[in-house]
C-alpha cells in the first residue's frame, strides 16, 4: 500500500500506542519512543516493521509512541494508521489476509 | 494464534461484563476477572471516528488473547449505522463466539444480520452456523416483538433489555423497586422462556450504590433471568453469589436426579423424595441446579 497522507491510530493511554504514518521517499523512516524500550524496544520495532511489509508499505515516515502496547496492539494501531493514511479503514479490510 | 472451541449456545450465562473493544488495557486481560461472558463493545463506548481502529483492536485481540472459558460476545454497531457490516466481517473472520444485535426491534432485524454472518462465514472459511447471535431490545416496538425476535433463529442464544434507551422512550427513570420496568422485564421473559432462549437483564450504572446493585440483583433472580449486563468487574462477585444455588437446593436436586434415574430403570414414573411427590417435569430443572452448582465450584460430582 502506498501512504498517500498523514494518518494517526492509537492514543498515550497505558497498554497502547500512538503511531504516525507519512508519505516517504526512500524506504521506511522509523522513530521509536517507547516507555519499556530497553526490554523491548527491538522487540517493537520489528513488529512494526513486518506489519509494515505485509501491508507493503515500501516508503513512509513512521513515528512510534508506546506506551506498553503488546505486540497485537501495535499491530492494531500500525494497520488502522496505514488503511487511514489511503482512506481505506472503513470496510473490505482483508481480515485474515493481509491483516493478521 | 488461538483457536477457539465452537461457541455453545445454552451455557452458564450469570454475568456478561461490557469493554470497550477501542481500549487496549482494558481487554487485553479481560479473563482474568471470571465473568462467564465478555461484551466487546463496538458501539456506544467507541466515539464515531474511531470505529475503525475498534475493529483492527478487536481483530487481533480475538485472534491472539487467550480468553479460556470465558465466552466472547462482541457487541455491534445498530442496523441504522453505516458500521454494522464490516463490524460483522471483524466478528466471523475474529472467531467471536457470539454477536450482540444493538437495538433490534423485529425479527427481520435479526435475519438481517443472520444473513451477513452466513456470508462472513462463508467468506472467512468459518463453520457455518458457529457464530451465536443474542439479541438487545431497547425499545416498546423491541419488547412487544420479543417472542418473534427470540424464535428468529437456530443461532440465537438469548435477549437482554438495555435500560437506558428502553427508559428514555418511555420517559421513566431508574426507580429502588424497578417498577419502571417490571412489565418489560417480565414480557420479555416470557418470550424468551416461550422460545427457549436466555434472557438477561441490564446493567446497573450508578457503582457508588451497592445497596440498588444488589437489590436489583435479587430482583433478576427472583424473576427468572439467567443473568445480567455488568460494567464493572466489582458487580461480579454478587451476581455469582446469589445466582448460585443453595446448599438445600443442591441436595435435593441430586436426590431428585438419583432417585429418578433409580426409579425410572424400575419402570416407575412417579415417586416421592422427602415426602415431595416427584416426576419426570422435575428433572430439567434439578439438572439445571447440579449443572450451576458445579460452574459456581460447589459441587463436584457426576450425575450431569
Amino acid at each position: 500500500m502506498e501512504i498517500l497522507k498523514p494518518a494517526m491510530a492509537g492514543t498515550l493511554e497505558s497498554s497502547d500506542a500512538q503511531v504516525m504514518v507519512e508519505p516517504g521517499e526512500d524506504g521506511i523512516e522509523l522513530s521509536l519512543e517507547s516507555s519499556v524500550m530497553n526490554q523491548y524496544g527491538r522487540q517493537i520495532k520489528a513488529t512494526v516493521l513486518e506489519t509494515l511489509e505485509r501491508l507493503g508499505v515500501e516508503n513512509a515516515r513512521v513515528a512510534v509512541v508506546d506506551k506498553g502496547a503488546l505486540d497485537c496492539t501495535i499491530k492494531a494501531r500500525v494497520e488502522c494508521a496505514v488503511f487511514r493514511s489511503c482512506g481505506q479503514s472503513a470496510e473490505n479490510i482483508p481480515w485474515g489476509g493481509a491483516v493478521k | 494464534m488461538i483457536p477457539r472451541p465452537r461457541p455453545e449456545r445454552f451455557r452458564l450465562r450469570r454475568t456478561m461484563m461490557f469493554m470497550n473493544a477501542q481500549k487496549p488495557g482494558l481487554i487485553k486481560d479481560a479473563y482474568i476477572y471470571g465473568c462467564d461472558s465478555i461484551m466487546l463493545d463496538l458501539e456506544d463506548a467507541v466515539a464515531e471516528n474511531q470505529k475503525d481502529a475498534a475493529r483492527f483492536s478487536l481483530y487481533h485481540a480475538l485472534k491472539t488473547i487467550d480468553y479460556g472459558d470465558t465466552e466472547v460476545i462482541v457487541r455491534i454497531n445498530g442496523l441504522d449505522t453505516p458500521h454494522w457490516q464490516e463490524d460483522i466481517r471483524v466478528c466471523v473472520a475474529g472467531g467471536a463466539d457470539g454477536i450482540r444485535i444493538a437495538k433490534c426491534e423485529s425479527a427481520q432485524d435479526v435475519l438481517t444480520v443472520e444473513k451477513a454472518v452466513e456470508k462472513a462465514e462463508e467468506e472467512f472459511g468459518v463453520e457455518k452456523g458457529r457464530t451465536l447471535l443474542m439479541a438487545a431490545l431497547e425499545s416498546p416496538k423491541g419488547i412487544l416483538n420479543a417472542y418473534e425476535i427470540c424464535s428468529a433463529s437456530e443461532r440465537m442464544l438469548g435477549v437482554a433489555i438495555s435500560g437506558g434507551d428502553f427508559r428514555k422512550c418511555m420517559q421513566t427513570k431508574p426507580t429502588p423497586d424497578g417498577i419502571d420496568m417490571v412489565t418489560a422485564r417480565g414480557m420479555m421473559l416470557i418470550a424468551a422462556r416461550a422460545a427457549g432462549v436466555q434472557c438477561f437483564d441490564t446493567v446497573f450504572t450508578n457503582l457508588d450504590d451497592q445497596e440498588g446493585f444488589e437489590a436489583e440483583v435479587l430482583q433478576n433472580k427472583a424473576m427468572g433471568f439467567d443473568g445480567k449486563s455488568l460494567i464493572n468487574p466489582k458487580q461480579i462477585r454478587f451476581v455469582h453469589q446469589v445466582f448460585a444455588p443453595t446448599e438445600k437446593e443442591i441436595i435435593q436436586a441430586e436426590k431428585i436426579v438419583r432417585a429418578y434415574r433409580e426409579q425410572s430403570a424400575a419402570g416407575v414414573g412417579v415417586f416421592t423424595v422427602d415426602g415431595k411427590m416427584i416426576d419426570i417435569a422435575f428433572i430439567p430443572g434439578a439438572e439445571r441446579t447440579l449443572k450451576l452448582a458445579r460452574a459456581c465450584g460447589l459441587w463436584e460430582g457426576d450425575l450431569v
